[in-house]
């Protein structure tokens, strides 16, 4: 059995069974193939290859500067490459660990492909990579399910720990919002008949492989947008750079004393300053925010996906299971005139002692924690049990000749004046009252006689105001979706704190609803499972499709949430965030940085030809050579200790924008202006310490 | 620094704040088509303008027809010049005798006078006779200006409209701000000015002879003075207010015709920053929050005054050489003390340094005192503030679209560190975007660093500065800063009416101005067809404190980082020597 540790528990940042093949994947990545996808980047790699042809030259007499100055730079630029290909090959190498758990689930599995589309038909076994779409195959028990498909026949165990991680079997069957299978699951007891609804090679867990692995991952929009400016950045270092050389031998000509700057020193100067440090870890940023993502459990279809969710501004929120618990739970019994509360209560238990809905249960542990009337067993009491049917929509208990019934207060109506009695008028206030309060009234009749009502109420979840008003803050508005009337809607919306709802929801209001906040400008993020919900998922921006949903429903979405979890949500917003954030934390500390290696290495460059720039070597570095090295060692070494930052990302608390931005520009903006003043001069120490320079 | 000058300052400052909100109120006005006042005087001949030409007042155009709807008219505007000047001595209006301008001279010019730059590589009075004055360089100071302001509108027509495919029409934009906004404004200034002593006249030049006989050159005796005259109040106000720059007189605005007194300076000064500044408080009016406005206009302020007071410190300071040969630099009643070579005595350090400061950090580019004598920190101010883009108030229009590109970059940057995509005044900024606005940063940076690396190598290049060392370096430094942002004041210490620097600057002009134009254009256009993302508090604010901090930041960061290097080896280097260092 296959179950997937590494989704429930967030990866070490070191492992070595991570960072061992990343070693050798940074070599791998010098290709220049791949380096040129990356502007920045691939500048690096062409300074260092030139100041490699440089060494060879002062190898052979040759040299514009020492030949141990010169190797020092080029071993450095070599690894300020080789770095940046780290970061990105752990993140990738993480990705890869999940997928590789994946992939076990897609074992050589043989698939009974039926001839008729029905149990009982003849079976051909084939091979699962060769079951075509629109096939019906069998699956007994101890089988795995060779492709997704919806069940169109039987119900039966499965266990899906192979996708979810989550142990306990769910059961699937035909018809329904239970009908939808994955391949690479397996049927635990009973058989069905599945309908093959994806082609080989784009099943669900084909799509999930790829997108931990990163490896057919497109960089988004907003990246690619960054990787412009990036681009643009490096153009005019490397202007600024190539430049340098005329003005220097201008310079040089003029003051009639000193020597040209060096190439080496111009390529180190241009690699500092060009932004390595953001252009390094960028797509290592991009690809630990699926990670994080899959962490979460939440299978996303694209990276675009991802960052729309950092950018949502209406959430859609189911009721039921989002907002409230699962199920309403009885609160309060309110007799009519004449009746005891006690005999309204003793009445409502009987009615509700073989009633296993949440809604029965508790009507029958209220009545025994507060009337401490004990459960008693029906089948001793020689009662008759009425199920709730759609009918009556009554239910109940007939016992020595009394009928005593609960349910909805226009069935109960037309019980009693069936039996000759009518809804007094205190009873009929009473219902009102609890219905505006959002609650949900069960009227409690025997025979011709109304008891009185028992107060159903939807408990909403503790900590969810909090969370709203959270939401509040960062400017996300939360609207509740409920099939309830409006005025329950409105009540269980004020005691959760949503900004709106939406009752009486049918499919075509929620379709309705979203492309009214899309045509204001807002991005509308939901969930859903049903089929009925997928026009609507289809629709929105961020669309999470539960697993345990249909396949329709999975494939409107652009997420997948492997708990179906109803509040995923939620954290999926706040990866989105994060993602966003941590790009731009680093490409704003990535350009602080680049003042302290002016500081650095313009008085280092032109010091023979203007000795009075020495003023600027604020820093006091040793000798020309020593700031330079320092700084280009500096620009590598920061790479490495950004790694866990990019893969983690920022910490994000939910705050006002210009919160966040106060305090991520003084983090990333002004520490990136002091960091590099301080590291550059340790580097500095270190190297006279050891007398490299 | 006197507190005579430190008020001259505050007061300075004071009315151009004062002159923002209603200027800019009516320019929006002007620009959205509404009743403006004017219009009930100069409708009628707004709309003879628009039958004349065939210009539909109301039809709409894409980016792309307006660009090429500029480009064809800039055309047009330089070749018109260029005959003006190639053939003057054939036309009439010529009291001077004035030859035939040269062709290379004749392409910078017009190209200058063209891309709102107004390079001047030759001597007004001594080159072009009063009709080409008039009738080529005046008309060009009107029309490029417009040209700037009707960019600038169309890029914040870019933030205001939805889904919109078009962005405007330049031929009324064009009309509406010549009619409406410059002919009006350059009447009341240049009145103003002849007030104080600024000739206006068609006469011919002035001879008298001289109380005292001196000598030429050649030893020979010199009697007589020819005076140079001309209609020069109706150019000068037109030069300031449209930030072109190029004045009438080759000393431009420290001539006495061109600048006679304190006051004039005063309004000279105020007329460079008047448009740039209203045209901040007119983008806040038009996108409906006139707190966006306020938010840049405060940033191009904070540039301004911190830049100021730098270039008017290292003024007010002198030189340690000047001290050590025993010259008085303190400051009295008698004298204004610090570096006073090249600055006229009726300005002082402040006059001449808050000239300085307002005609490099705009596109204008007149000059009332020779930026070459400043002490090197001195001159590197009004360098730098060509570098950063000219958009500290920048040039009319020009300036506002620049630092709107800028706060766009900002945006980027900032925007992604509050969790969301960046958004600008509720348009997203994406790939496009970011593509043109990459563009609009590099371009001039480019041209001022590959300009000057070309001229620093090459043997004509070389022989243009006539100062050695690092000083000569600046001059060509800030001559390619000068043209690469169409600012056109020069370090004077430079000949370049050579064909080498008439070519490649003119060059140099003409990708600076619509390799920055179009780009802008195309964000306009593209921000039109954006749908509006609605304000939330996870919206990032664009008028608060901490976005000016940030849009300061961005345009200061990227004007340092792409050229302290070669500040490094020019005045850098020169005010370390200078120091003692």
């Amino acid at each position: 059995m296959v179950t997937l540790e590494s989704h429930h528990k967030a990866q070490r940042l070191m492992d070595w069974t991570i960072l061992g093949p990343a070693i050798v994947n940074s070599f791998r990545k010098l290709d220049p193939r791949q380096q040129w996808k990356n502007p920045v980047m691939f500048v690096v790699l062409v300074g260092a290859a030139l100041t490699t042809v440089l060494f060879v030259h002062a190898l052979f007499g040759h040299g514009e500067a020492a030949t141990s100055f010169i190797l020092g730079v080029s071993l450095w630029l070599w690894f300020t490459a080789l770095f940046a290909n780290f970061a990105e090959a752990v993140a990738e190498g993480r990705g890869r660990a999940q997928a590789e758990s994946l992939r076990k689930a897609q074992r050589e599995v043989v698939a009974k492909v039926l001839s008729e589309p029905h149990h009982g038909a003849r079976f051909l076994p084939v091979p699962a990579p060769l079951v075509r779409r629109g096939d019906a195959v069998l699956v007994e028990a101890g089988d795995f399910i060779p492709a997704d498909g919806e069940v169109i026949e039987g119900a039966a165990s499965v266990d899906e720990s192979a996708v979810t991680g989550e142990s306990a079997p769910v059961i699937r069957e035909s018809g329904g919002d239970r009908n939808s299978v994955t391949g690479g699951t397996r049927v635990l007891s009973d058989w069905l008949v599945v309908r093959v609804t994806a082609k080989p090679g784009e099943t669900f867990l084909d799509r999930m492989i790829a997108m931990v692995e990163g490896a057919k991952r497109q960089k988004t929009p907003n990246e690619i947008a960054l990787n412009i400016l990036l681009a643009a950045l490096t153009i005019i270092f490397l202007v600024v750079c190539v430049t340098l050389l005329p003005y220097s031998l201008y310079s040089v000509a003029q003051a009639h004393q000193g020597t040209p700057v060096t190439i080496t020193v111009l390529v180190a100067l241009l690699v500092c300053l060009a932004p390595t440090t953001i252009g390094a870890l960028l797509s290592a940023i991009g690809i630990a925010g699926m990670n994080r993502l899959s962490q979460a459990n939440v299978v996303a279809m694209s990276g675009r996906a991802v960052e729309a969710a950092g950018d949502v501004d209406v959430l859609l929120l189911d009721k039921t299971g989002t907002i409230t618990l699962g199920n309403r739970q009885a609160t309060e019994f309110i007799p009519a005139q004449g009746v005891t509360v006690e005999q309204l209560a003793d009445a409502a238990q009987l009615a509700s002692l073989a009633d296993e809905t949440p809604e029965g249960r508790s009507i029958v542990v209220l009545a025994k924690k507060k009337y401490n009337l004990r459960e008693r067993e029906i089948e001793k009491l020689h009662a008759k049990f009425v199920p709730f049917s759609a009918q009556t929509r009554m239910s109940g208990v007939d016992l020595n000749g009394q009928s005593i019934r609960k349910g909805a207060t226009d069935a109960i109506e037309g019980f009693v004046s069936s039996h000759g009695g009518r809804l007094p008028e205190t009873v009929r206030s009473a219902v009102q009252l609890i219905a505006k309060d959002g609650g949900t009234p069960l009227v409690v009749a025997d025979g011709a006689k109304v008891l009185g009502v028992i107060h159903l109420k939807d408990i909403v979840k503790g900590g969810i105001k909090e969370r709203f008003a959270d939401l509040r803050r960062i400017g996300i508005t939360t609207v509740m979706i409920t099939g309830d009337n409006p005025m329950t809607a409105a009540a269980i919306a004020a005691e959760a704190g949503v900004d709106d709802f939406l009752a009486e929801a049918t499919p075509e209001a929620k379709l309705r609803l979203i492309r009214e906040y899309q045509a204001k400008g807002h991005l509308v993020a939901m969930t859903g499972d049903g089929t009925n919900d997928a026009p609507a998922l289809a629709q929105a921006d961020v669309a999470v499709a539960m697993n345990t949903g249909t396949q329709a429903a999975k494939e409107a979405g652009n997420m997948v949430d492997l708990d179906s979890s109803p509040t995923k949500l939620l954290e999926i917003v706040q990866i989105g965030k994060q993602t966003l954030m941590t790009r731009g934390a680093l490409t704003t500390f990535s350009i602080a940085n680049d003042v302290a290696k002016y500081f650095a290495i313009i008085p280092a460059a032109f010091a023979s030809t203007y000795p009075s720039l020495g003023a600027l070597n604020i820093m006091r570095l040793a000798t020309p050579n020593s700031a330079v090295l320092s700084a280009v060692i500096f620009n590598a070494i920061i790479i490495v200790f950004l790694i866990p930052l990019a893969l983690k990302g920022v910490e994000y608390r939910p705050a006002p924008a210009t919160q966040l931005l106060r305090k991520n520009l003084v983090i990333y903006g002004l520490g990136g202006l002091a960091v590099p003043f301080i590291g550059i001069k340790l580097i500095d120490l270190l190297l006279v310490a050891l007398h490299m320079v | 620094m006197p507190n005579i000058d430190i008020l001259q300052i505050v007061v300075f400052i004071a009315v151009l704040l004062l002159l923002v909100k209603p200027l800019g109120s009516y320019m929006a006005r002007v620009f959205e088509g509404k009743p403006c006042g004017l219009d009930r005087v100069l409708g009628p001949l707004e709309r003879l303008i628009y039958r004349l030409a065939g210009v539909k007042a109301d039809g709409e155009m894409s980016w792309q027809r307006y660009a090429v709807a500029l480009l064809s008219f800039s055309l047009a505007g330089f070749a018109a010049l260029y005959l003006l000047m190639r053939l003057q001595k054939f036309l009439p209006g010529n009291p001077a005798g004035l030859d035939n301008v040269a062709p290379d001279l004749s392409f910078n010019t017009a190209v200058s006078f063209l891309t709102n730059t107004n390079w001047q590589a030759y001597a007004g009075e001594t080159t072009m006779k009063y009709a080409t004055q008039m009738l080529g360089l005046t008309v060009q100071n009107f029309l490029s200006a417009a040209t700037g302001i009707a960019v600038a509108v169309a890029l914040v027509r870019g933030f205001t409209r939805r889904t919109s495919q078009t962005i405007g029409n330049f031929w009324v934009d064009l009309t509406r701000t010549t009619l409406y906004v410059l002919l009006p404004l350059a009447l009341v200034i240049a009145v103003i000015l002849m007030s104080q002593g600024v000739v206006q006249t068609v006469g011919p030049y002035a001879h008298t002879t001289l109380v005292q006989a001196t000598q030429d050159g050649d030893g020979k005796a010199v009697t007589e003075q020819t005076i140079a005259l001309g209609p020069v109040a109706s150019q000068e106000a037109i030069k300031e207010l449209g930030t072109n720059g190029g004045g009438f007189f080759n000393t431009n605005s420290a001539h006495p015709f061109e600048n006679p007194t304190p006051l004039s300076n005063f309004l000279e000064i105020l007329a460079i920053l008047l448009i740039p500044a209203s045209l901040c408080y007119m983008f806040g009016k038009m996108v409906g929050d006139t707190r966006q406005g306020w938010a840049i206009l405060t940033a191009m302020m904070v540039l301004f005054v911190a830049l100021l007071a730098v270039c008017a410190w290292a003024e007010q300071q002198g030189t340690p050489q000047m001290a050590a040969l025993g010259v008085d630099q303190k400051a009295s009643v008698t004298q204004p003390g610090g570096n006073m070579e090249g600055k006229e005595v009726r300005f002082g350090i402040a006059g001449s340094v808050l000239f300085a400061t307002a005609t490099t950090g705009t596109s204008c580019g007149a000059v009332n005192s020779m930026h070459d004598s400043f002490t090197p920190l001195g001159g590197l101010v009004p360098m730098w503030l060509m570098q950063l883009g000219e958009v500290v108030f920048g040039g009319v229009g020009s300036g506002l679209y620049g630092m709107l590109i800028f706060a766009i970059v900002a945006v980027f940057i900032a925007g992604l560190m509050v969790g969301r995509t960046p958004e600008y005044l509720g348009k997203k900024i994406e790939i496009f975007e970011m593509k043109m606005a990459s563009l609009v940063v590099l371009v001039p940076v480019l041209l001022v660093l590959i300009g000057t690396a070309v001229a620093v190598v090459t043997t004509a290049g070389q022989a243009g500065a006539n100062n050695p060392g690092a000083h000569g370096f600046s001059e060509i430094l800030y001559a390619y800063s000068s043209t690469a942002n169409n600012n056109g004041s020069a370090f004077a210490g430079i000949n370049c009416n050579t064909p080498f620097y008439n070519i490649t600057t003119a060059l140099v002009m003409l990708c600076g101005r619509f390799l920055f134009k179009i780009p802008v254009l195309a964000i306009a256009g593209a921000l039109a067809a954006r749908k509006l993302t609605p304000v939330s508090p996870g919206t990032l604010r664009t008028h608060g404190p901490l976005f000016v901090i940030l849009l300061v930041s961005v345009v200061l960061v990227v004007g340092a980082l792409s050229f302290i290097p070669a500040l490094a080896l020019g005045p850098i280097a020169e005010h370390l020597m200078m120091i003692g260092h």
